[in-house]
């Protein structure tokens, strides 16, 4: 059974390194940081032994109109202008009853969240209990409620195929893309805005993760805290951020003479039923994930030369990675690691390093790792540091692990 | 407020807070307008508008007065009267 030819033909994100995807990928391939000290005044209140956040370069409510920001939590905020860049990017003008770009019924959103609102759900909770009910706000639950980015974007691009929100913790902007592409598989949609987004900067979020032992606490360099693969490496920063690709059958994106980014063209999904945080020792389910995506695609591990790693700054998780991409598609791969440079976005990593890969492979260069000065011996693989790597490209696989243990690998091609 | 406020003065409290609440320009905001149909306001931001209301003028807006508060003109006179 052959797949239905899915291309990518618009891109959209807001993260800790720019309000957009140029300035993001510049910023990327510049080298440049997007860790900083979290000065907010509850980290010295509670004692939090992690100061260090990726937070957004542009605040949302300097893009958005006021009223139109007062009305959605900070990640349905971020979700939205994700997909406004990506919709206008892919060439479309936004729905209006005169005019639609594409036909609503055969349009779909699927944009994932790890948590959705629980900056939201905190908040108006201490209304609740500071000023009672008559303060609480009539839109807490539409602000909570994970399914809130993907559908606000469905109502303001009026898509009617379905709305969907993958929750998959770390990997759930990664399955809001697979999850797309199987909507056009299916035949349920010739057009999907795909991705994901996270915004859960708050105290017991911040708080949970230190308690679980996970964040980096170099709190005096912020931009060294983030090392990917490196023998130093202490944990993860938490970040903040939005990534969304119109996905798009490429007879319907021919029709309309689109630019080509490149093409989705298979992904595997497995769990590891193994741990609620901690990987599978042996990694299987990271290795099933990537072979099975790469045999979806109709690809070989010889055809993959590039992997986008999940690559957090954990001490296990990495090299528990580096492993697992070894053993599924051999050791010729080159590697980087994003989160180097913008930290873990959470759910929306999947969507924000989905959209790195593609421009890896489209502008036919991998950005570099940053602070990666001493390799982890046990890592075994070629990551690109120092400067970014022009590299031709033909084929590369984006990974995303969340706690639950989701795996979720991606194979991305050329145009 | 410590004296009964005029329907002009009302009319301007009210603009203001609908304003705040959903981005319409106050000089829209008139006494013949529907807040659903002329105004574009839904149901949850008639809530917020009513509670921001409430504080304002120092009145009570139970759920089943609110639903009969269809115009910006049905609410300055149900302030008016109830303040």
């Amino acid at each position: 059974m052959s797949n239905v030819d899915v291309v990518i033909t618009g891109l959209g994100a807001t993260t800790p390194l720019g309000g957009d995807v140029s300035s993001t990928w510049d910023a990327l391939l510049a080298g440049q940081n997007g860790i900083r000290r979290n000065d907010k005044e509850w980290v010295e209140r509670f004692d939090l032994p992690a100061r260090l956040a990726a937070t957004l370069a542009v605040e949302p409510t300097e893009v958005l109109p006021r009223v139109q920001a007062r009305r959605l939590d900070r990640c349905e905020q971020i979700a939205l202008i994700a997909a406004r860049e990506a919709w206008a990017d892919a060439g479309f003008d936004l729905p209006t009853d005169e005019h639609e770009s594409v036909d609503p019924e055969r349009l779909g959103v699927s944009i994932g969240t790890g948590i959705g609102g629980p900056v939201t759900l905190l908040d108006q909770d201490d209304i609740l209990e500071q000023q009672g009910l008559r303060k609480v706000s009539p839109l807490t639950v539409p602000m909570l409620m994970p399914n809130g980015p993907a559908a606000h974007v469905g109502i303001e691009l009026r898509a009617r195929a379905g709305v969907h929100s993958p929750a998959s913790a770390c990997a759930s902007g990664a399955e809001g893309l697979a999850n797309a592409w199987q909507m056009i598989q299916n035949g349920r949609a010739d057009v999907v805005v795909a991705g994901g987004a996270e915004a859960c900067i708050h105290p017991i979020t911040v708080a949970g993760f230190c308690q679980s032992r996970t964040l980096s606490t170099r709190n005096d360099e912020p931009e060294r805290a983030s090392r990917p693969f490196d023998a130093d490496r202490d944990g993860f920063v938490l970040g903040e951020g939005a990534g969304a690709l119109v996905l798009e059958r490429a007879d319907h994106a021919a029709a309309r003479g689109a630019r080509i980014y490149g093409r989705l063209a298979g992904y595997g999904i497995t769990s590891d039923a193994h741990h609620i945080t901690g990987n599978h020792p042996e990694g299987v389910g990271q290795i099933r994930a990537i072979e099975n995506a790469v045999r979806t695609a109709g690809l070989t591990a010889a055809d993959i030369g590039h992997v986008n790693a999940h690559a957090t700054s954990t001490v296990v998780g990495d090299i528990g990675e580096a492993a697992a991409i070894r053993k599924a598609l051999g050791d010729h791969v080159v590697l980087t690691a994003p989160k180097a440079s913008m930290g873990h976005l959470v759910g929306g990593a999947g969507a924000v390093e989905s959209i790195v890969t593609l421009l890896s492979i489209y502008y036919g260069v991998i950005p570099a790792t940053r602070n990666l000065e001493n390799v982890d011996p046990r890592v075994g693989l070629d990551v690109v540091t120092g400067e970014p790597r022009k590299i031709e490209l033909a084929a590369a696989v984006n990974d995303s692990f969340g706690f639950g243990g989701h795996n979720v690998a991606l194979v991305f091609t050329s145009a | 407020m410590s004296e009964k406020p005029s329907d002009a003065e009302i009319l301007k409290g009210l603009a203001d807070i609908v304003e705040e609440v959903a981005g319409v320009a106050t000089d829209d905001v008139t006494t013949e307008k529907s807040f659903v149909d002329d105004l574009d306001i839904d149901s949850l931001s008639m809530v917020e508008i009513a509670v921001q209301a409430e504080d304002k003028f120092g009145v009570k807006i139970p759920d089943d007065e609110l639903a009969n508060l269809k115009t910006v003109g049905d609410a300055v006179n149900y302030i008016a009267k109830n303040v």
